[in-house]
């Protein structure tokens, strides 16, 4: 995000009019509320803050952000946002999208708003189902989901939306859920990255898809399912009352992660790596690590800045203006020219 | 023709024509849209109205000596006003046996055609599907045939320069163009300049070329002595003074939109996506950075347009260009633009066909997409342009629109209006009115209590609502592709509500100012009217031009706003016994005008995706005619007692 006057607001200042139409206990209020509580704590400006959506039940986002916002068509909320972006870089922008929206319709817009490295906060909530449509399966629904268009279960293999957009070229990935406490602190993380910031937030759909993130999300058990990442922190997890007693090692032999375990805190000698975000092989493989054998990677998984796209827009603009002649009337006369003089005995029209 | 192709040394003096259509054809490597576009510029500068149409495969790089690698340059020009390319060319430079082929059929009974027989070799005749060659079957006797070993003269002429067979005979269009700029007793100065310049960097091949050029030309006055050639002088034409300088559609197009955009005070962002033939306005945009230009390739045809609203959306002028099947991926874009009511200029190169159909071809097929073709009632603006030279004030008139009704725009143009040139006389941009854009500041309404708040969806006189900049303090909105409710612009799904915005949409657009329907040449009552859109201009203009000449009473009418069409129009065609709508499409033109009018227009339809001939309208008006005596329905006797003075034409 870009440098800007901090200013002060209070949540109300975040709040729309309007009424919020998610169905009750539906994990999107949850999230519109870690937003709302985390951009005054971030200093934001609601006039020069813009929320962009797809089509969803996500995308309704804007109706309830006290702040500009573009409730766009399905898929093309990042194409639009990138030109909100280019037309006006000292915008803060948020991206608003789904599971549907941002990786079956809008697949393609996601991987170039990545590559190119556009600077907004993506914020993909990830249901693996489509909701406002009533429940079919989605890119991200696990293999034998039941849907009205899978009655049998489905048979397709998800997507992995972070893995997607670390091939994408991302270079800020993040993952968090609704409920979470520290999704606060992983939107912060991703509004201090300069370029494009892509946070997968696993979200509930009490409707169609119901606790579906339970076996990592509940709160029994957290410990042992979750690993909460931070730079400079050794990869350790387990229940916190019994002591962080497993960690994450490199399996040097397979070149592949491992589960280990760590006796009396020494998780040195037990190898358990370190978190590097600018590691890119390591993120390859947090974001691929299966839930299951392993935790579920949460919180900033990758976080290495490089030029923005409008950095490159601007700079390429300084370089294609310098020296030139900036006059209407001469361009339209440029080239090979010629005059025609007026002659007497004919008509001038 | 005559005076090219002397009959007799004695009717060489024969009155020399105003006009001569000549063509180039050789293989698509061969160079022929080179020669033809210098030779157009030479024709430019020597003060001569002109129109070209040039013709090349889909194929980028079509195998050698095949027909369907062929490609062509067709130029008309002349000392009186031009508005078509011509239908059949005086001249025809055939450089291989497939470009003789493919274009021989429509010399002119008695023209001239020039040929290499260098390339007459039985691969080539093969290729060409010729069994036997056709300068030794006498096929060729119908023309005037100058034949003679160009590649041969061409390496020859190079020689000193030390290229390989291969380089040399690259040259060969050079060659040609130096032999056609004696025919037309043309300097050869400014075609040495430009190939200095464009071979900056390798003198040798600027040498070897301007060689080429001189032994074209020095091969001119040699065979003038022995052969058929005679050189032909065309005086300029008497035309309005000022500055000039040639223009193709493309170029138009995108100096008319920095135009529009600097009239409405604007920086604009350009979406685009390669596509043929709409890629040259991203091109020419993309080096006219310091006019505040960005553009944008998108990763496809929907981000292209969805980033230019984006950009609208952010406070620039949003412009995307494609053509038809580009066009129909952007469509759904456009109805966002349209219910969020937003600036956007969409520049749609129209092409031939359905799907891929004739991507370098070309057809007005297009505007029933432009006008009806998307989901809901969805109205939108169309404006089409029908020349090269009238594609700069459409552009501007696009974005005037655009700006002051709040409302995405489609501008018509089609592949030939795209590639071809043609004199131009340089406006002055200052004689265009401003229509400044403006950005609401600060909230527009008051509650009942007193107190100040925003109505982002508030009209103005117009039908337009408000354009608020995100970043403007205190302004904070939303907007969507949902339904607004009036005024506010909340989510509203309520009948009344959508009947209420429904219409405000319709009428915004119905309601927008566009002048009154002129006649181009005729009266504004009659026998009969001649209603066309587009590039189809040349021709009809053309046709009524020499049908009038022959005592006809036919109108021309050239529409250029489509929707909505001008409010004068219905009353106008209502004055005319018969109403003719020639289009190169089946026929949607008409159908507005039947659907808007209630007018029995007649259509008169070409798909071949080549532009309507001269001739062909002709032939259509004569049929209105038949109480003309001697008229048998196409073939009307010129009249001298009913003939217009010309000059009361102009
Ligand atoms: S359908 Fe699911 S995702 Fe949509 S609002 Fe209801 S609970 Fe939330």
């Amino acid at each position: 995000m870009n440098e800007m006057t901090k200013i002060e607001t209070t949540l109300k200042d975040w709040e729309t009019d309007q009424e919020v139409r998610w169905c009750p206990g539906c994990g999107d209020y949850a999230i519109l509320k870690a937003v709302q509580r985390t951009l005054p704590q971030l200093g934001c400006d609601p006039s020069n803050t813009v929320f962009i959506s797809g089509i969803g039940c996500s995308s309704r986002f804007p109706y309830y952000m006290e702040t500009y916002g573009f409730h766009t068509i399905h898929g093309r909320a990042p194409a639009v946002a990138t030109g909100v972006k280019l037309a006006n870089p000292d915008l803060d922008i948020w991206l608003v999208t789904g599971d549907g929206d941002g990786l079956s319709i809008g697949g393609n817009h996601m991987m170039h708003v990545l590559r190119r490295n556009v600077n907004m906060q993506i914020m993909l909530f990830n249901n693996e189902i489509y909701g406002l449509t009533k429940g079919q399966a989605s890119p991200t629904s696990r293999e034998g989901t039941k849907s009205p268009s899978t009655p049998l279960g489905s048979y397709d293999h998800p997507a992995r939306p972070c893995a997607f957009a670390l091939g994408a070229g991302a270079r800020f990935v993040a993952r968090g859920f609704d409920v979470s406490k520290n999704l606060p602190d992983v939107l912060k993380a991703a509004h201090a990255h300069q370029g494009a910031a892509f946070i997968e937030i696993f979200q509930n759909c009490i409707v169609y898809n119901k606790d579906v993130f339970d076996d990592f999300a509940a709160p029994k058990g957290a410990g042992d399912r979750q690993l909460w990442l931070e730079q400079g922190q050794p990869m350790l997890f387990g229940d916190p009352k019994t002591g962080l007693d497993k960690g994450i090692a490199l399996d040097t032999e397979a070149l592949a992660l491992k589960v280990v375990d760590v006796v009396d805190g020494d998780w040195q000698s037990a190898g358990v790596l370190v978190h590097d975000v600018t590691n890119r092989a390591v993120a390859h493989m947090l974001v691929e690590m299966p839930f299951g054998p392993f935790p579920m990677a949460l919180g900033v998984l990758y976080d290495d800045p490089r030029p923005t796209f409008e950095e490159g827009v601007i700079e390429e603009r300084g370089r294609s203006v310098a020296g030139k002649d900036v006059n209407l009337a001469r361009l339209l006369a440029k080239g090979q020219t010629w005059t025609v003089e007026a002659s007497e005995g004919h008509p001038v029209d | 023709m005559a005076t090219l192709a002397a009959e007799t040394p004695n009717n060489a003096a024969a009155a020399a024509p105003d006009a001569v259509v000549v063509r180039f054809a050789g293989d698509s490597g061969d160079g022929m849209q080179l020669t033809g576009g210098q030779f157009t510029l030479s024709t430019a500068l020597a003060g001569n109205d002109l129109a070209t149409f040039p013709d090349f495969p889909a194929e980028i790089r079509a195998p050698q000596g095949t027909l369907f690698g062929v490609s062509a340059f067709q130029i008309n020009f002349g000392s009186r006003e031009i508005n078509t390319a011509g239908d059949a060319p005086d001249v025809l430079v055939a450089m291989n046996p497939a470009a003789l082929k493919v274009n021989l059929p429509s010399l002119k009974p008695g023209g001239l055609v020039i040929i290499d027989t260098g390339e007459f070799t039985k691969r080539n005749l093969d290729k060409a599907k010729y069994d036997v060659s056709p300068l030794d079957d006498g096929s060729l006797a119908k023309w005037d045939v100058l034949a003679f070993d160009i590649s041969a003269l061409t390496i020859e002429a190079v020689k000193p320069f030390g290229l390989g067979n291969k380089d040399a005979l690259r040259s060969k269009n050079m060659w040609t163009l130096g032999l056609a700029l004696w025919m037309f007793d043309r300097p050869r100065g400014p075609i040495e300049d430009w190939l200095k310049a464009k071979f900056k960097t390798k003198p040798d091949i600027a040498n070897a070329n301007i060689a080429a050029l001189n032994a074209g030309h020095a091969y001119g006055e040699t065979a003038e002595l022995s052969g058929p050639l005679k050189q032909l002088h065309m005086p300029p034409i008497h035309t309005a003074p000022g500055l000039y300088r040639t223009i193709t559609g493309a170029e138009a197009i995108s100096l008319g939109l920095v135009a529009g955009a600097q009239l409405a005070g604007l920086k604009m962002f350009f979406g685009g996506y390669p596509i043929t033939p709409a890629s040259a306005i991203l091109h020419h945009l993309a080096r006219l950075k310091e006019f505040g230009v960005t553009t944008f390739q998108a990763e496809d045809e929907i981000a292209a347009i969805c980033a230019a609203i984006g950009a609208s959306y952010a406070g620039q002028l949003g412009i995307t260009s494609s053509s038809g099947p580009g066009i129909a991926l952007k469509t759904e874009a456009m109805g966002l633009a349209i219910m969020t009511e937003l600036p956007l200029v969409i520049v749609n190169s129209q092409r031939g066909g359905p799907s891929t159909g004739l991507p370098t071809k070309t057809e007005q097929s297009d505007l029933y997409q432009a006008v009806y073709g998307r989901n809901g009632d969805a109205p939108m603006p169309v404006v089409s342009c029908n020349s090269p030279g009238d594609a700069f004030e459409c552009a501007i008139e696009a974005c005037r629109i655009a700006v002051q009704y709040m409302t995405p725009v489609m501008l018509l143009t089609d592949g030939y209006i795209a590639n071809a040139a043609e004199p131009w006389m340089v406006p002055d941009p200052d004689s265009f009115a401003p229509f400044p854009a403006k950005f609401l500041t600060e909230k527009n309404a008051l509650n009942a209590d007193g107190s100040e708040t925003l109505l982002p969806y508030k009209r103005d006189a117009k039908g337009a609502r408000p354009w608020i900049k995100p970043g403007t303090p205190g302004l904070m909105h939303r907007i969507g592709g949902i339904e607004k409710q009036v005024d506010t612009g909340h989510i509203d799904y309520a009948p009344d509500n959508h009947q209420a915005m429904t219409d405000a949409r319709v009428n915004k657009v119905l309601d927008i100012a566009v002048p009154d329907q002129e006649v181009a040449l005729g009266g504004t009552s009659g026998k009969l009217v001649v209603v066309g859109w587009g590039s189809t201009y040349g021709p009809i203009r053309r046709a009524v031009d020499n049908s009038r000449r022959k005592g006809l009473d036919v109108s021309h009418i050239h529409v250029r706003h489509i929707w909505p069409l001008p409010k004068n129009l219905g009353p106008l065609l209502r004055g005319f016994e018969n109403v003719l709508v020639p289009e190169m499409n089946t026929g949607q033109f008409k159908t507005v005008l039947r659907d808007q009018f209630l007018v029995d227009a007649t259509p008169l339809t070409k798909t071949s995706g080549q532009p309507f001939a001269i001739t062909e309208l002709e032939a259509a008006i004569g049929k209105y005619f038949d109480n003309i005596e001697g008229n048998e329905g196409g073939d009307v006797a010129v009249n001298e007692t009913q003939l217009p003075s010309p000059e009361a034409e102009v």
